[in-house]
């Protein structure tokens, strides 16, 4: 990627350097689209996908570019959400400045989490980040007066955005602001993943002691990542709060933090592209089987998890780009 | 007082039904290196089992017992020769977690489409469900129960892992596997036996708990980082740090529910948290089975 | 002239086994040392504790005369330390330029940077490739890590090394598991090393170090038993006696 090739960087590179981050922006774009026409009925599943699909890249950002394996993701998602939901209660309605609430509350959670969880390894790593989920899942239980508790917090009403576009009872509004907000968030993260501290997160990944032999302090690196993967949660649970009006516990369970280590998996860990594949695939087959029957839907995620683990570690977005160079490959062939 | 002693009733038995659980898990986990989040669904399916036994068929409960740990083995073998084996001794956790998360949610899937959607008691006989007198108090005669069979457990596992052949071979494959491997022990049947006794012990503890964890359809999801959590605490591998970590967090768990229940989980994971922060290899240290 | 690097009484113990034992020496600018001895004597061990894996159960690593011994390995880089391992540690998912360009972006300062794009900087790049080539891999740039051969993999551990421009330079048998053939090419690389780096190398094999040191540290038990030239140590009893208990030990180059 940066050094691609044993020539010095002709000046023409440069200039074709932006294009990964509007061609992440174009294809997000057109899927919305693609998305709008095919289910116009359904644009309110279409949002609550993409306020996933941004807590599976959050996680992506720890887990696949860091290492962190955690099971407590959706902790700061949800946080993200109560902080909307309280602050839009208080009166703070414009959406836009909602977003930055959650994304500060989810940025907080982050730092003060991967300050803990980023200072162990393996098995204690792994049980931190699920007690820590667990923690704030109860508190938000027993907080009723910031969270609502069981019943959850309700009547969030966000004003038009930009004082123009009032949110719809078809979630039009809804639907295209948080595609808007997905597509600005990806091309940053693409950018952000290009970039040397992206690269360095990388190298600490595969060996954090090669990383501080070159002089990189590697812990502050992945508490700053913790706290950039929070932002991102945290404007996940922004979405959710404003374009539903209603932030439950659900929004901070182990059920969730789960499942969105599931979907990036699927999709494959360590690319921003296997991360929006998993949650896109999962959510619509989700949608799909789980209506008919929720108990047929979890042996078929059991299966398929199974059969990812057995027969294709590394996701389907790399399975997907393997099985296009092969035929590539031979549609080159005379 | 009598809230004291019904605290310290409740949580020791609490306590117990997390070590017959979890200990089995914490062999698995310091001699196989996987971090296993399916355990929770074979102390299920024991349950599921048992269940049916004594109400479908009417088998006596310690007949159904017997059944339902032999059942769940069965059961779980094909598992482990198809599936968890690929996975033993990986540096990395996520295909272990993956993994063990598929098979936790196939195996709620599957249950609940043979049985049916619905909380499954395990009755007691009548010997168990009453109270039982201590001779200045009455206690209730389940919980003495099991807290008798966790001590058993324990002390079977003591034996069977400092007195006999296959301990000295379970240890020494903990120790240094491949040591082990070249002393001709083979450390593949050690891990299947090994495995058809931590599932067993799932089994048997999800059966004589279902009183304080019920047997209902998400159970494997519920409980599933719980057992994981005391395993952390106490240190894998370790008995002694198994049984001090469950007692722990049992006491932890049932003195926040009594006192404070609005708080649910709250202290159980706080507990967790300072523990695993003060000492992130467990209690009692790593590796060797004490 | 301050010492680059000076070691105060060094020791160290696992448990009850002392592995390193009041071991003195100091490095200046333009040094070229072998530390040789035995297997088992403690060599990689007193490499851990200056580079600051390990801390000395007692004792000094002095850093161009300050004290770093309780210092975090990160910051004994950023002053000038660098080092290779004895099993080659790369960023094993990146290529062989970008393990190459963290080094220099780390060096410059320019990993904190979070929105310019890596390959956009063709300074960066420029040094590279030059590094690169001077090591002979240029041309390998582009594959990852795990493609490399093994003794490519030194080099390029070795050009990670110099990318950090550092002022100590220790090498953890820069030649151990790579092919006969291609041994020259490695010692031809340490040969054309900036000449003002103080270098600390471990090696077995006595020709390696024969042309590369002009001077021998020998360490056998924990202890260093002799400091001289290699023609002087190679006639020194002690070295011998030292040597000859564990003599096929101190033949294998691995």
């Amino acid at each position: 990627m940066t050094i691609a090739s044993a020539r010095p960087a002709p000046a023409s590179r440069l200039k074709v350097r932006p294009a990964a981050e509007a061609r992440g922006v174009l294809v997000i774009i057109a899927l919305g689209l693609v998305g709008y026409f095919v289910f116009p009925d359904d644009l309110a599943f279409l949002t609550r996908l993409i306020t996933i699909a941004l807590l599976v890249i959050s996680l992506d950002l720890v887990t696949g570019y860091c290492g962190v394996a955690t099971l407590g993701q959706a902790a700061m998602f949800g946080v993200g959400a109560y902080a909307v939901g309280n602050a839009c209660l208080a009166g703070l309605t414009d959406p836009v400045m909602l977003l930055f609430v959650g994304m500060a509350a989810g940025a907080a959670a982050g730092l003060a989490s991967g300050a803990l969880i980023t200072r162990f390894h393996g098995l204690p790593q792994l049980v931190l980040s699920i007690a820590l989920g667990q923690l704030v899942g109860a508190l938000a239980n027993k907080l009723s007066g910031w969270t609502g508790g069981s019943d959850g917090l309700s009547g969030i009403t966000p004003s038009p955005v930009l004082g123009l576009f009032a949110f719809d009872l078809y979630s039009r509004t809804a639907y295209v602001f948080s595609l808007v907000v997905l597509a600005l968030v990806f091309a940053l993260l693409l950018r952000f993943m290009r970039s040397p501290f992206g690269l360095l997160c990388r190298g600490i990944r595969d060996d954090a002691l090669r990383a501080r032999m070159i002089g990189a302090a590697v812990y502050p690196r992945l508490v700053i990542m913790y706290g950039l993967s929070g932002a991102v949660a945290g404007i996940g649970g922004a979405l959710a709060a404003i374009t539903t009006g209603v932030v439950g516990l659900d929004s901070v369970s182990f059920e969730r933090s789960a499942e969105a280590l599931v979907m990036l998996v699927l999709g494959g860990t360590g690319t921003l592209w296997g991360a929006l594949t998993g949650a896109l695939v999962f959510q619509i087959f989700e949608h799909f089987v789980a209506a008919t029957n929720p108990f047929h839907w979890m042996s078929m995620v059991g299966l398929l998890l199974i059969v990812i683990v057995v027969f294709a570690p590394r996701g389907l977005a790399h399975g997907a780009a393997v099985l296009w160079a092969r035929l590539r490959v031979r549609g080159a062939a005379p | 007082m009598r809230t004291i002693l019904s605290i310290a009733v409740d949580a020791l038995a609490y306590g117990m039904v997390l070590f017959i659980i979890s200990i089995g898990l914490s062999i698995m986990m310091g001699l196989m290196r996987v971090v296993n989040l399916a355990h929770g669904a074979f102390a299920m399916i024991g349950g599921y089992l048992a269940s049916y036994a004594v109400r479908s068929w009417g088998l006596s409960y310690g007949f159904a017992i017997v059944l339902a740990v032999i059942g769940t083995i069965v059961i779980a073998l094909p598992l482990e020769r198809l599936l968890f084996r690929r996975i033993y001794r990986k540096s990395d956790a996520l295909p272990q977690l993956l993994l063990t998360i598929g098979i936790t949610f196939l195996v709620i899937g599957i249950v609940n489409f043979i049985f049916g959607p619905t909380l499954k008691p395990v009755p007691l006989p009548g010997v168990l469900s009453g109270p039982f007198d201590i001779g200045f108090r009455m206690l209730p005669t389940h919980r003495l129960f099991v807290i008798a069979c966790g001590a058993i457990t324990a002390a079977a596992l003591w034996y069977l892992l400092e007195r006999t052949d296959f301990g000295v071979r379970l240890r020494a494959a903990v120790d240094n596997g491949d040591m082990a491997e070249a002393l001709g022990i083979r450390t593949e049947l050690i891990y299947l036996a090994t495995f058809a006794l931590a599932v067993g012990l799932a089994a048997f503890g999800g059966i004589v708990g279902a009183e304080l964890l019920p047997i209902e359809p998400f159970y494997a999801l519920r409980y599933m980082v719980v057992f994981l959590v005391v395993v952390s605490v106490g240190g894998a591998g370790s008995i002694t740090g198994a049984l001090a970590a469950s007692l722990l967090l049992g006491l932890a768990d049932t003195t926040g529910k009594y006192l404070a229940p609005e708080f649910g989980e709250f202290f159980f994971y706080l507990a967790v948290i300072v523990i695993v922060f003060l000492f992130p290899h467990g209690l009692l240290g790593r590796g060797a089975l004490r | 002239m301050t010492d680059r690097l000076a070691l105060h009484g060094v020791f160290k113990s696992f448990g009850g086994l002392h592995v390193n034992s009041d071991v003195s020496f100091a490095l200046k600018a333009g040094d070229r040392v072998a530390l040789i001895g035995p297997n088992g004597a403690g060599k990689t061990t007193l490499v851990n504790i200056i580079s600051g894996d390990l801390r000395p159960t007692a004792g000094r690593v002095l850093f161009e005369g300050a004290d770093v011994t309780r210092l975090p390995i990160a910051e004994r880089s950023r002053r000038g330390l660098a080092r290779t391992f004895q099993i080659s540690r790369l960023f094993a998912s990146l290529t062989a330029g970008e393990n190459v360009s963290l080094a220099v972006m780390q060096r410059r300062g320019l990993t904190r940077r979070v929105l310019s794009a890596t390959a956009d900087m063709a300074d960066v790049h420029t040094e590279c490739i030059e590094l690169l080539e001077t090591l002979g891999i240029a041309d390998l740039a582009a594959l990852p890590v795990g493609q490399l051969a093994y003794g490519q993999q030194r080099l390029l551990e070795l050009a990670i090394g110099i990318a950090l421009k550092p002022k100590v330079l220790l090498l953890d048998e820069p030649a151990a598991g790579v092919p006969h053939e291609e041994t020259p090419k490695i010692l031809g690389a340490i040969d054309r090393l900036p000449p003002d780096i103080a270098v600390l190398m471990i090696e077995h094999d006595m020709d390696l170090v024969f042309r590369f040191a002009r001077r021998v540290l020998v360490l056998a038990g924990g202890r260093l038993i002799f400091e001289g030239t290699p023609a002087e140590a190679s006639l020194d009893e002690d070295v011998r006696r030292a040597y000859l208990g564990s003599y096929a030990d101190a033949r294998r180059t691995a």
